[in-house]
C-alpha cells in the first residue's frame, strides 16, 4: 500500500466522524440502519451477543451474505476478519469492502502476529484498550481505531475504561519532555515517530471511535463526551425491543451529545434495551484478544 | 459569520480552515444554532443519507433551503454537493437549490477513492481528494459555471452564490477554495 492510499483511507474515516456504525446481519437490517441514519454498516453473520451465546469458533462471514448487504445500501459497508487472518482479509478486499475490522469479536487466527495491513489497499479499523495497542495497530497499517469495549454485553464499562485510558495516556505523553520520548517509545513498543506525532498533536494520527457495549443514547453521549469521534453499535440495536427507534435515537444522540435536553427526549419510550451481561458474569473477555 | 453544518461528517476540518483565515464561524447541530448573524454556510463531507435525515429531523431543512434560495453563499463539499443538487441520478434530491444532476458514489467503493491535481476556475494546481465521491453528470442551467473537469467528469461548479464541489478542500492545507467562498 502506498502512502497516498493510506491517506485516502484515513480520510474515509474522517468522513464517518460524528456518525454511528451499526452491526447488521441481513439486507433488511442494513436498510433499517441506513434509514435510521447510520453512516456505515458492519456486515456480519451473527452479532456479538449471539456469537457469545453460541460459543465455538467464530469466523469471517460468508462473502455472499456481505455482498447482499453491499447491494442493499449506498452507505459504506464494513466487515470483520479474524485477528491475524490475512487470507480472510484478502477475500474481503477482493469483494471491495469499504473497511475491514480486524476484530477480537471473532476467534483470533494468530496469537502472535496481527495482519500486516500495509499490504492492503482497503482500509482497516482495529480495536485497542490503551495507547500502546492503538499505536501498534497504526504502525501495522490501521487507518482507524476503536475501543475494544466488551462486545455483545450491552455493558459500557470496558469501552469507558479503554477510552479514558487512551485519552489520559495521550495527555501524559503530550506533557513529557522531548528527551523522554525515546523511553516512552520503548515502553509503548512503538516507533519514535508515532510517539512524536502524539506528543506534538495531542491526538492519535487516525480517527478514534467508541465500540463495545453501547446500548442507549446516553451510552453514546457518554462516549462522545469522553472523546470518541463516533460510535459503533453492535448488539445494542437489533437485540433491543424497537431497533429502528433506538437506532434513530442513538444517531441523534451522537450529533447532539452535549445537549442533555435533547437526549432526555430521545431516551423516552425506546422500548426494551438489550438485556446485557455484566462483565463479572462473562467467561470470555474478548478485549484480551490481540495486544 | 459562517454556519458550518455539523450534524455528521468532517465539519471540524472546515472550522480549522476558517480559523486559519481568521473568519468567524459556528457549528450548526440543531435549529437553535442557526442564529441571526449567520450569513454564509458550509456543508461538509460525510454521509449524505445520514446528514439528510438529521437535517430534516433536527428542524433545519426549511431554514437552509430558504436562506440558500434567497442568495446566502454556500460551499458544499462531497456530501454537501449532494445536499444542494437539484437532481440526483441515483437518489431523490434534497435541497434542490443547485441546478445540476449529481451521481452519488460515482467512482464506486473506497477502492475507487483517489487524488488528483487540477485548476479550479482561476485557482491553479489545487490538490483534490476524492473520497467515495460524487460527480456532476449534467448542468441544468446556463448560469452554472464549470470550475473543474477531471477525467472528463465535472467535479466543481459555481452557480450564483453556491459552490458545489465533489472533493474535499477541508482535507488539504490549501485554503484558496475557502478564500473564494469567503469572497462570495
Amino acid at each position: 500500500m502506498n502512502n497516498e492510499r493510506y491517506e485516502l483511507n484515513k480520510e474515509l474515516a474522517q468522513m464517518l466522524k460524528g456518525g454511528v456504525i451499526m452491526d447488521v446481519t441481513t439486507p433488511e437490517q442494513a436498510k433499517i440502519a441506513e434509514a435510521a441514519g447510520a453512516c456505515a454498516v458492519m456486515a456480519l453473520e451473527r452479532i456479538p451477543a449471539d456469537i457469545r451465546a453460541a460459543g465455538g469458533v467464530s469466523r469471517m462471514s460468508d462473502p455472499a451474505m456481505i455482498k447482499g448487504i453491499q447491494n442493499a445500501v449506498s452507505i459504506p459497508v464494513m466487515a470483520k476478519c479474524r485477528i491475524g487472518h490475512f487470507a480472510e482479509a484478502q477475500i474481503l478486499e477482493a469483494i471491495e469492502i469499504d473497511y475491514i475490522d480486524e476484530s477480537e469479536v471473532l476467534s483470533p487466527a494468530d496469537d502472535v502476529y496481527h495482519i500486516d495491513k500495509t499490504k492492503f489497499r482497503v482500509p482497516f479499523v482495529c480495536g485497542s484498550k490503551d495507547l500502546g495497542e492503538a499505536l501498534r495497530r497504526i504502525s501495522e497499517g490501521a487507518s482507524m481505531i476503536r475501543t475494544k469495549g466488551e462486545p455483545g454485553t450491552g455493558d459500557i464499562i470496558q469501552a469507558v475504561r479503554h477510552m479514558r485510558k487512551i485519552q489520559s495516556e495521550i495527555a501524559q505523553l503530550a506533557s513529557r519532555r522531548e528527551d523522554e520520548l525515546f523511553e516512552e517509545a520503548k515502553r509503548l513498543q512503538v516507533s519514535i515517530d508515532l510517539v512524536k506525532y502524539v506528543h506534538e498533536n495531542k491526538k492519535l494520527p487516525v480517527v478514534n471511535f467508541a465500540a463495545g457495549g453501547v446500548a442507549t443514547p446516553a451510552d453514546a453521549a457518554l462516549m462522545m463526551q469522553l472523546g470518541a469521534e463516533g460510535v459503533f453499535v453492535g448488539s445494542g440495536i437489533f437485540k433491543s425491543g424497537n431497533p429502528q427507534k433506538r437506532a434513530e435515537a442513538i444517531v441523534k444522540a451522537v450529533t447532539n451529545y452535549d445537549n442533555p435536553d435533547m437526549i432526555a427526549k430521545l431516551s423516552e419510550n425506546l422500548g426494551e434495551a438489550m438485556v446485557g451481561i455484566n462483565e463479572q458474569e462473562i467467561a470470555l473477555l474478548m478485549a484480551e484478544r490481540g495486544k | 459569520m459562517t454556519g458550518i453544518l455539523a450534524v455528521q461528517g468532517a465539519f471540524l476540518e472546515h472550522g480549522k480552515c476558517l480559523e486559519k483565515l481568521g473568519a468567524d464561524y459556528r457549528y450548526i447541530r440543531k435549529r437553535d444554532d442557526f442564529s441571526e448573524n449567520i450569513d454564509r454556510l458550509i456543508f461538509p463531507g460525510g454521509e449524505s443519507t445520514t446528514q439528510r435525515k438529521l437535517i430534516k429531523e433536527l428542524g433545519l431543512f426549511d431554514i437552509l433551503k430558504e436562506k440558500i434560495s434567497a442568495g446566502m453563499p454556500v460551499l458544499g463539499t462531497c456530501a454537501g454537493l449532494i445536499l444542494l443538487a437539484e437532481k440526483i441520478s441515483n437518489d431523490n434530491p434534497f435541497l434542490s437549490t443547485l441546478p445540476v444532476t449529481v451521481c452519488r458514489n460515482a467512482y464506486g467503493r473506497q477502492l475507487g477513492s483517489f487524488s488528483a491535481t487540477g485548476n479550479i476556475g482561476n485557482i491553479s494546481d489545487y490538490p483534490m481528494r476524492f473520497i467515495r465521491a460524487p460527480y456532476i453528470e449534467k448542468i441544468l442551467s446556463d448560469s452554472v459555471e464549470i470550475l473543474n473537469i477531471t477525467d472528463e467528469k465535472i467535479t466543481a461548479v459555481r452557480y450564483k452564490n453556491q459552490l458545489g464541489i465533489s472533493f474535499h478542500p477541508e482535507l488539504t492545507d490549501d485554503l484558496r477554495i475557502h478564500q473564494l467562498f469567503l469572497s462570495l
